[in-house]
């Protein structure tokens, strides 16, 4: 009995002689072409909590590496473009499955990234994982609610349906570097396109997490291509590139909004203006046919009615 | 080998001249703007002449609106915009409806004065342009009270002053695709009419004053670029609707960078008429002709580049060629009238110097036999074979009845030759197979596909390109988007 005490001495003495486990850091690389490369250009740059300490060095992605990224993204669009909708719906709803069960690393990624408490991050998550769901069951009903049939004043059967545009590249939001950036890039993927997406640049580290997600989630290589680093380097190449067909400018400021609008122009790519948004608030279907092109297919029927027989 | 040489084809049948009256319609020596339901000189006094392409004989003076004039415009439309966007709908579609009835009662003077101005062939202004203008208004009139039920939620707003630039190829058709959909959501309008073709909306304001509409509703600002450009730049335009050339276009996307404006492009294209070796060839020839050659190729949809199935080259060009020996040019207000006038001396110039680039860089150039009017802008139909799509002729709009003939072999090989442009606004298939026109169909990026025919237009159909053929759609359902805050 007397010696018990003793006993609990020894034990915090030998517990405080051990070496304390160390963490494994993890070696945060880009998504692109469904593989993880570092920069090509070996950059990196430093990434804190909201408090300024350290979280990790995130690549600095170069504008070689937002070529390398379009030119996967284009190679992946005729792939996932022809997939059936009932397919995207359905890898869509996977990445939701996989996110649910890494939803604790998301919560504290985002709690750290956005200096929110635990509940507030989870909340954040909750939605984005909710979202995938909402826009998985988009994937085949936009055609029907916005194509169809026109009635034409001639003996023609004439259908409209939409079409991905192509390959978007999408600047995610700054501020919300979970829920923002799933609420922008869902949608550009559901519709069929591929996307090139320039992660927060303050809060890039959730956005690499899903890229690992993504890989995981059936989500063919290349139809998203995750990039870290400075928004405004990044997004010029991609603004101006012949080979994109669309941009998303949520992630930017009003002068760089304005500059890589005109830079667009050049290929007259279709383009989403930054406005506010309440990311939590279920969106309607504004960035689903902001990507879309309409197709109008027009076909003879005869005039067998019209010239009178009945059949 | 063709049994008959051009010549002898185009003379085994002559036709009496059938003209058209042209005393129905009367125009005025001169015309000024139409600001705040009133017809107005321009702030700065100038004028310019309108010819017609077909005689070059001075048409009328026309005032030509600058700044100031945009800006008075603007304002006017602003003021308007208030009791125009709070009438009830059904109000708005009953205005829009008499515009639709008074233009079908003078559709035939319309048709005249388009052809006048224009240089296109009565045929065309009287059986295509004319019905379709009227259908416009008709179709979005009866949108103005339906607009909950357009899909883009209950009580969707209009966004304001719409700015709206239009083309010389369909001057009174393209003013109707911009100008009934705004009018229907509520929105008002400054329309600057091209250069060369001011008169139709003249026309058309008067129209407008007939019908009752209220002052400033419409206003319409014939002149050139700069007053374009001055309208796409006013502040105070909330929307901008452009048809034209993919180089202006590109300029007016940079120039609305950075704003709020809502923007609609309708730009060029260069479009493939893909013709499969088990098509019915006869209406294949019909739709290669209407494809190419309607409204003297001046069309951004035209198919001008023919791409056929090496196994019935020979064939379907023997037959083209002798059905392009029967098309008739010449007086545009003749009923037998085929093939019209270039709308100007610079378009004809453009042409003329795209088809010698062609001849240089080794296509084969071939046109029927044709004698061309001594006075007036005149462009021969024009086949070019051996083509690559390395050619120019393969690449540019030429915006003229020139028609590129390449071939392939597979349909695999057809759709990567088609999807090879920088434009994506048409394209035609002909086949027997209907599972390969559905399949083809969904891989040729354009935003309108014609199978078995080809120049097809309704209202109700979403018109509008994929990539440098511009952004939006106009027609249909679709069309309201551009006008609504969605």
């Amino acid at each position: 009995m007397s010696d018990k005490p003793k006993n609990t001495e020894k034990a915090k003495q030998a517990e405080q002689a051990a070496p304390r486990r160390l963490s494994v850091f993890k070696t945060y690389k880009l998504y692109v072409g469904g593989k993880f490369p570092r920069s090509e250009s070996g950059r990196v740059y430093e990434v804190t909590d909201s408090k300024g300490t350290w979280l990790a060095n995130a690549p600095r992605a170069s504008r070689k590496d937002a070529r390398d990224a379009v030119v996967a993204a284009r190679k992946a669009f005729g792939g996932w473009s022809g997939a059936t909708a009932y397919n995207r719906g359905q890898v869509l709803y996977r990445v939701a499955e996989m996110l649910e069960g890494r939803r604790d690393q998301f919560v504290r990624e985002v709690s750290e990234a956005e200096g929110l408490s635990k509940s507030r991050a989870a909340a954040q998550v909750d939605a984005a994982i909710d979202r995938w769901v909402w826009y998985a069951g988009w994937t085949d009903k936009i055609a029907q609610v916005v194509g169809g049939g026109n009635p034409v004043a001639g003996p023609y059967f004439n259908l409209s349906s939409p079409e991905p545009t192509g390959v978007v590249t999408v600047l995610a939001p700054q501020e919300s570097s979970f829920l923002g950036l799933v609420s922008v890039l869902a949608p550009v993927i559901a519709t069929g396109n591929t996307a090139v997406v320039i992660a927060s640049e303050r809060s890039p580290l959730p956005a690499l997490s899903l890229g690992e997600v993504l890989a995981t989630s059936d989500v063919p290589g290349g139809v998203v291509n995750i990039l870290t680093g400075g928004t405004a380097e990044i997004a010029a190449p991609l603004a101006a590139h012949q080979d994109v067909n669309a941009i998303d400018l949520a992630g930017a400021d009003e002068a760089l909004a304005k500059e890589l609008e005109i830079a667009a122009a050049d290929n007259l790519k279709r383009v989403v203006r930054p406005q506010p948004v309440d990311y939590f608030a279920t969106p309607g279907t504004d960035r689903l046919t902001a990507f879309l092109e309409t197709k109008t297919v027009w076909h003879p029927t005869g005039a067998l009615g019209a010239s009178g027989s009945s059949y | 080998m063709a049994s008959a040489t051009p010549s002898a084809t185009a003379s085994a049948f002559e036709y009496a001249p059938a003209p058209e009256s042209r005393s129905v319609v009367d125009i005025a020596p001169s015309y000024g703007l139409f600001i705040d339901g009133e017809f107005t000189e321009a702030a700065d006094g100038k004028v310019f002449k309108t010819v017609s392409p077909s005689t070059e004989e001075v048409l009328s003076e026309i005032a030509r609106a600058g700044e100031a004039d945009v800006d008075r415009a603007v304002k006017a439309a602003r003021r308007a915009f208030e009791k125009w966007s709070a009438l009830p709908g059904s109000e708005r579609a009953k205005y829009l409806f008499r515009i639709a009835r008074i233009i079908q009662e003078r559709s035939r003077e319309l048709a005249v004065l388009e052809t006048l101005d224009n240089g296109k062939p009565i045929k065309e202004t009287r059986d295509a342009d004319l019905p379709l203008v009227a259908a416009h208004f008709f179709y979005y009139a009866g949108w103005a009270d339906k607009l909950d039920h357009a899909g883009f939620g209950a009580n969707p707003r209009p966004l304001g002053v719409a700015g709206q630039v239009i083309p010389w190829n369909f001057p009174l058709l393209m003013l109707a695709w911009k100008i009934a959909p705004a009018l229907a959501t509520g929105n008002t309008v400054v329309l600057k009419p091209a250069e060369t073709t001011p008169l139709s909306a003249l026309f058309f304001a008067d129209i407008c004053r007939q019908a009752g509409l209220p002052k400033g509703v419409v206003n319409i600002l014939p002149g050139y670029g700069d007053a374009g450009a001055a309208l796409v730049e006013h502040p105070d335009v909330n929307k901008v609707a452009f048809t034209g050339s993919t180089a202006v276009g590109k300029a007016i996307a940079r120039q609305v960078a950075g704003t709020a404006k809502k923007v609609t492009l309708e730009l060029g294209g260069k479009g493939a008429n893909i013709v499969f070796d088990d098509a019915p060839i006869d209406q294949a020839v019909e739709g290669i002709v209407t494809g190419i050659f309607f409204n003297q190729g001046q069309v951004c949809c035209a198919g001008s580049r023919l791409l056929v199935q090496e196994s019935i080259h020979d064939e379907l060009l023997d037959s083209l060629k002798r059905r392009l020996s029967t098309l008739r040019l010449g007086d545009p207000l003749d009923k037998n009238t085929d093939i019209g006038a270039i709308n100007s001396a610079e378009q004809l110039a453009r042409i003329s110097s795209l088809v010698e680039q062609g001849e240089a860089e080794g296509a084969e150039r071939w046109s029927p036999s044709c004698e061309l009017p001594s006075s007036g802008y005149w462009f021969a139909p024009t086949l070019f074979t051996n083509v690559t799509q390395a050619h120019t002729v393969a690449r540019d709009e030429i915006f003229g009845p020139v028609l590129s003939v390449l071939t392939f072999r597979t349909p695999d090989e057809a759709v990567a030759k088609a999807n090879n442009s920088q434009y994506g606004l048409s394209a035609g298939i002909w086949t027997e197979k209907g599972s390969r026109i559905l399949a083809v169909a969904s891989k040729l990026r354009a935003g309108v596909i014609w199978s078995n025919t080809f120049n097809k237009f309704d209202p109700t159909s979403p018109f509008g390109g994929y990539k440098e053929s511009g952004y939006g759609r106009e027609g249909g359902r679709h069309g309201l988007e551009a006008y609504l805050d969605v």
